[in-house]
């Protein structure tokens, strides 16, 4: 059992109506690893992540986490496989009405039938682990980004899942807010054990931080290794990700007339 | 296959009415199933009675400044009004008949309706927007708890239960105001302003009539207020142009519905 992958995905295609999103995505994830998903905006990184929560249903192909395969399902089965999933959304999505200690509490609330004395102490260890122990009392509009993040990331941590994902979770924080929540998707992933999957686009960050790397570009996986190995990468589409790089086969023009026509160069000389 | 656009041109109008037409049908289906799932899912509420007390706070209590101030004023002008007319007939001792049955029928479960929808209405439109818009519902769907149970029904009971309560003291309000004109500061005798009024207000046909429409609007302006909230584009225009529409449907929800309703109440006798 050990041995197989915790999420397998086999051949998955996904479309809005005609327009495909994913097609032919192969990806496996060993437990207790760090995996991050990458690509440029639009490349289907986040449709991929959904597909793996049971947001979404693959138009074809199968998602399989912990030996059950999703598409196969019901409403009841996915919720039921999400009380092992834990999720950081890209900017947090706290409860606003809710203080950070019971944004924490909320699914401990709503999932166990824990007396609310065992509900404090939880619910402190996991702020503990964050940082913000302190800030219980705080209500989410009183935090700063890097600060609501890692409330966010408390919660998700809350009934420790066995897999974690993060969709972008370093967009929008200063250096040192995204160097800490780096080093928290790690070293959670460490001591609960758990797995993780790291949607995102901020390379440097991300490649310091994970065991492996799936690139994804236009929908179609397009590349994956190691991070050195992706380092390493000559493949030019890779090569100008890795290295933000403004030229190369992602265009960095929309395409566009010539240059000269669009300031009406030509009827001017012709003049 | 993109339409040609000469084909667009003739045809403009008509296909723009048809267009129109399915995305109506197809909203009113989402709505009604919207309603059916919310009711499926009410056992998280009859289980967890606080989470409707709390939003019975938000939307019942919350209101109840504006809806006894304009009670009161709705029944001072009944007063002012209703004696202008009766001294013609000679009869302002029937001053608090008048002003009672107005309020407890009609004007009453009405008005407190419109400014229900206007007041509470429009405050969960935009709060169940704004949560899907901040991704606050996905995050609740992600952790395995479903937004309609816990986010959705709790509102809906907690504005069907209030909706009644607070016509209920509308017209309490209001009786007050038309007695504070009539008898205090006109000076129509007291005894029979009130003896009358008694003895011509019905608790069937009138007042559990008035309790039926407001509960009827109750369940109409909710609905549509949470529907709008959940339907609406996560997008700051699309969760302002659903808080509009919300006034605006709940609004005209109310005045047909008023009418459906009197016909069928008040028209037997």
């Amino acid at each position: 059992m050990a041995a197989t992958p915790l999420i397998e995905i086999k051949n998955v295609n996904f479309a809005y109506g005609k327009r495909p999103i994913l097609t032919g995505i192969n990806m496996s994830i060993p437990r207790g690893k760090v995996v991050a998903l990458m690509g440029i905006s639009g490349s289907g990184k986040t449709t991929l992540l959904r597909l793996i929560g049971g947001v979404m249903r693959p138009t074809s192909g199968e998602v399989w986490v912990n030996g059950v395969c999703t598409s196969r399902l019901d409403t009841r089965g996915i919720y039921q496989m999400r009380r092992s999933m834990g999720m950081l959304f890209q900017f947090g999505a706290l409860f606003t009405d809710l203080s950070v200690f019971d944004n924490v509490a909320f699914q401990m609330r709503e999932h166990t039938g824990l007396p609310e004395s065992m509900i404090r102490d939880l619910v402190m260890m996991k702020l503990n682990a964050v940082g913000l122990r302190g800030a219980h009392k705080l209500m989410p509009s009183e935090l700063s980004g890097g600060m609501a993040r890692r409330v966010a990331l408390a919660r998700a941590i809350g009934l420790d899942p066995m897999i974690m994902m993060y969709d972008e979770p370093f967009t929008g924080l200063d250096p040192i807010s995204l160097g800490v929540i780096a080093n928290l998707v790690r070293e959670l992933n460490d001591t609960l054990g758990t797995t993780s999957l790291v949607v995102t686009h901020d390379v440097q960050e991300a490649l310091d931080v994970v065991d492996y790397v799936y690139y994804l570009s236009d929908g179609k996986m397009k590349a994956h290794g190691t991070p050195a190995g992706m380092r390493a990468n000559t493949d030019p589409l890779v090569h100008q990700f890795v290295n933000g790089e403004a030229e190369g086969p992602v265009a960095y023009q929309y395409p566009s007339r010539d240059y000269a026509d669009d300031l009406k160069m030509g009827s001017r000389r012709a003049a | 296959m993109q339409p040609s656009p000469a084909k667009h041109r003739t045809l403009p109008s008509v296909s723009r009415i048809g267009a129109n037409a399915i995305d109506t049908v197809l909203r009113l289906g989402y709505a009604a199933r919207f309603i059916g799932l919310t009711i499926a899912h009410s056992g998280t509420c009859l289980a967890r009675p606080r989470l409707v007390v709390r939003e019975l706070y938000y939307t019942g209590v919350l209101s109840l400044i504006i809806i006894l101030v304009s009670g009161l004023f709705v029944g001072m002008v009944l007063g002012l009004q209703g004696y202008q007319t009766l001294t013609t007939y000679g009869s302002e001792s029937a001053l608090g008949v008048l002003v009672a049955l107005s309020l407890v029928r009609e004007l009453g479960p009405v008005v407190s309706a419109l400014l229900f929808a206007s007041r509470a209405g429009s405050a969960m439109t935009a709060e169940i927007g704004l949560m899907k818009a901040t991704e606050q519902l996905s995050a609740m769907e992600m952790m395995a708890v479903d937004p309609i149970a816990r986010v959705v029904a709790p509102r809906f009971w907690a504005g069907v239960i209030s909706m009644p309560l607070l016509a209920a003291m509308f017209s309490a309000m209001g009786v007050f105001g038309g007695y504070v004109i009539g008898v205090v500061l006109i000076g129509v005798d007291e005894g029979s302003f009130w003896s009358q009024m008694q003895s011509a207000v019905d608790v069937r046909e009138d007042v559990l009539n008035g309790v039926i429409k407001s509960f009827v609007f109750g369940i109409a302006v909710t609905w549509i207020a949470l529907f709008e909230g959940y339907d609406a584009p996560p997008t700051a225009e699309g969760v302002s142009g659903a808080t509009t529409r919300t006034v605006v449907t709940s609004s005209l929800a109310i005045l047909a519905l008023d009418f459906i309703l009197t016909s069928f109440m008040f028209s037997a006798a």
